[in-house]
């Protein structure tokens, strides 16, 4: 494949017709919310597209992102687009490695200057001058810095990159930040989640493939399109919390019945993300449906909030030695207004006693 | 740390912490006070103390017939909007998990739907209350600025709590957000105003009770 065929040019030669390729387009338009106008202009917009270049930068990660979008179940357009792009840095997939590798990364810089988009995955650490991880001997903030430069847009794939995700846990070891902290004016687009949904980043790409510019955001730069609304508004479980019935361990009852897992700390109704909608696995579960409740992945800490089976309404935090503090400091200021009330008392009616003589 | 986090964390901490503290300290305070001494023998066939009080404590729940029909209002939408608190509070699944958190024990909810209508309904009986108290010259005049801090310390949980529910007005999180810090404004001022009377009705009515029956006056 060459750099300037288009991705219609692409397809045919793989036997795709033009009719399957709408419907693909009219498949995005619909993920992402957009008007049925926009099908054809999607559509044309992809199919003139020329091969993106691409360079994707793992940081502090665990390469759960790239086996999520590596890992498609059969082959799509979806797959078809990935193929397409010109992936010109990606350690996981690359086959040279070492300084072959970092020479890729600088040539396609140098050859798509202004218009590569860099991929991120994974968190950023910036204490101690970003020493906790380096790659060819480069800090990963100095090599963000340095591949941001030229770049067209940034995409932060998955948690880490998106929030710092598990790498800015408490205590933060190493300092780490999220991709948004270090891209100064640069277009940016959050794909959340642990890891995030494939079609996610595939609507984003082919969004930005087919328009040039990036989607509708949310107020933490996520595509409105798929981080829109909560998991507990499109759970299929959403019925059961209406009703009041829950399951109230992963054994029970309730459990086996498929009620609601608000009980034992399900977060979806605090988390944006597309599972109960796209769900995984090319739409066969998510993981409420397996009989686990939502660890609330694409939201920002996640990892910081009480406790994964803690029950949303719950404080944070124990609360036991505060409030038996209060408690004795509560008793001690009652016994002394009461004993200074009675001396009170003892004064006053000794003063009347007084008066009487 | 976002306002979710804040208000589930430090607001809610702290906020429980003073009521903790100005409840048991108002208590304390008035229980430890020296008790009633009346040298004066009881009045012939009079009940003891302990059933004076008990029998005051209930009595007083429904109004003297000389003022039932003058009291109507008052009384019947007095019992609207505290019982519609006590089932919003004691059977909507969230808050029980709520309380099973702080004190390991819990019980059964009621659906969200019929909680939701008995909400709403709490909600129009405390603009009633307010209506009545803001148009009544009675009340109007003997109303202080702890009564309308009460008020509003009480009705605004329950509208956040509507808004969280129905997702009307923001995000959920920040819907969420926002009742549990009213329930932290609610928490803090509980003891210190005329909230208080939840703990202090019975033991003015009782000591009403012990003062009445020990003279052989009819409650």
């Amino acid at each position: 494949m060459k750099h300037d065929d288009t991705l219609a040019a692409e397809l045919e030669r793989r036997g795709v017709s033009r009719r399957a390729f709408l419907k693909f387009g009219s498949y995005i338009a619909s993920i992402m919310a957009l008007p049925p106008s926009s099908v054809e202009a999607l559509a044309e917009g992809l199919a003139a597209a020329r091969r993106q270049s691409v360079i994707w930068l793992s940081f502090q990660e665990c390469t759960g992102c790239t086996e999520s979008f590596t890992r498609s179940f059969a082959p799509t357009i979806e797959n078809l687009i990935f193929d397409f792009i010109s992936l010109d840095y990606h350690h996981t997939l690359m086959a040279v490695s070492g300084e072959a590798a970092e020479e890729a990364r600088k040539e396609a810089m140098a050859a798509n200057k202004g218009k590569y988009i860099v991929v991120v995955d994974g968190s950023v650490p910036i204490k101690d001058g970003g020493v906790y991880s380096a790659i060819a001997g480069v800090t990963n903030k100095q090599m963000l810095e340095d591949t941001l430069k030229d770049a067209f847009a940034v995409v932060a794939v998955g948690t880490c990159a998106s929030f710092g995700g598990i790498p800015k846990a408490n205590p933060n070891p190493t300092g780490a930040v999220a991709v948004s902290e270090l891209v100064g004016g640069k277009p940016l687009i959050n794909i959340s989640g642990c890891p995030p949904i494939a079609e996610a980043m595939t609507g984003a790409l082919s969004y930005l493939l087919s328009f040039g510019k990036i989607p509708e955001l949310d107020h933490l730069g996520r595509p409105k399109a798929f981080f829109g609304e909560t998991i507990h508004d499109r759970c299929y479980r959403r019925p059961f919390y209406e009703r009041g019935l829950f399951a109230d361990g992963f054994d029970d009852h309730g459990a086996r019945q498929g009620y609601c897992l608000y009980k034992v700390g399900c977060k979806g109704p605090v988390t944006y993300n597309a599972c109960a909608t796209m769900k995984w696995n090319g739409g066969v579960s998510f993981p409420i449906q397996s009989g686990h409740g939502c660890l609330g992945c694409s939201e920002p800490n996640f990892w910081d909030q009480g406790g994964f089976y803690r029950p949303l309404p719950t404080p944070l935090g124990a609360m036991g030695p505060a409030l038996a503090g209060a408690a004795v400091a509560g008793a001690a200021l009652g016994v002394g207004a009461a004993l200074s009330a009675r001396r009170h008392q003892k004064t006053y009616l000794a003063s009347l006693e007084k008066e009487k003589e | 740390m976002d306002l979710l986090a804040f208000a589930r964390g430090p607001a809610l901490s702290f906020s429980l912490a003073i009521f903790v503290l100005g409840v048991i300290w108002r208590l304390v305070g008035v229980l430890a006070l020296s008790p009633w001494n009346d040298l004066s023998p009881p009045r012939e066939g009079a009940p003891p103390n302990w059933l004076s009080a008990i029998q005051a404590v209930f009595r007083k729940m429904i109004p003297h017939r000389t003022f039932l029909t003058a009291g109507m209002f008052t009384t019947a939408n007095g019992y609207v909007f505290h019982i519609g608190l006590a089932i919003v509070v004691l059977l909507f699944v969230p808050h029980i998990l709520f309380i099973r958190s702080l004190f390991g024990v819990s019980w059964p909810g009621l659906p969200n739907g019929v909680v939701f209508g008995v909400g709403a309904l709490t909600a129009a009986s405390l603009l009633a209350a307010l209506a009545y108290r803001l148009t009544s010259p009675v009340l109007k005049l003997i109303s202080r600025p702890n009564d309308y801090i009460s008020w509003l310390l009480t009705f605004v949980p329950v509208v956040t709590g509507l808004a969280a529910a129905a997702h009307v007005g923001a995000r959920y999180e920040t819907l969420l957000a926002l009742h549990v810090l009213s329930i932290c404004a609610f928490l803090i001022w509980f003891p210190f105003g005329k909230l208080m009377h939840a703990f202090l009705f019975v033991l003015s009515r009782g000591a009403t009770g012990v003062r009445f029956g020990h003279r052989g006056a009819q409650l």
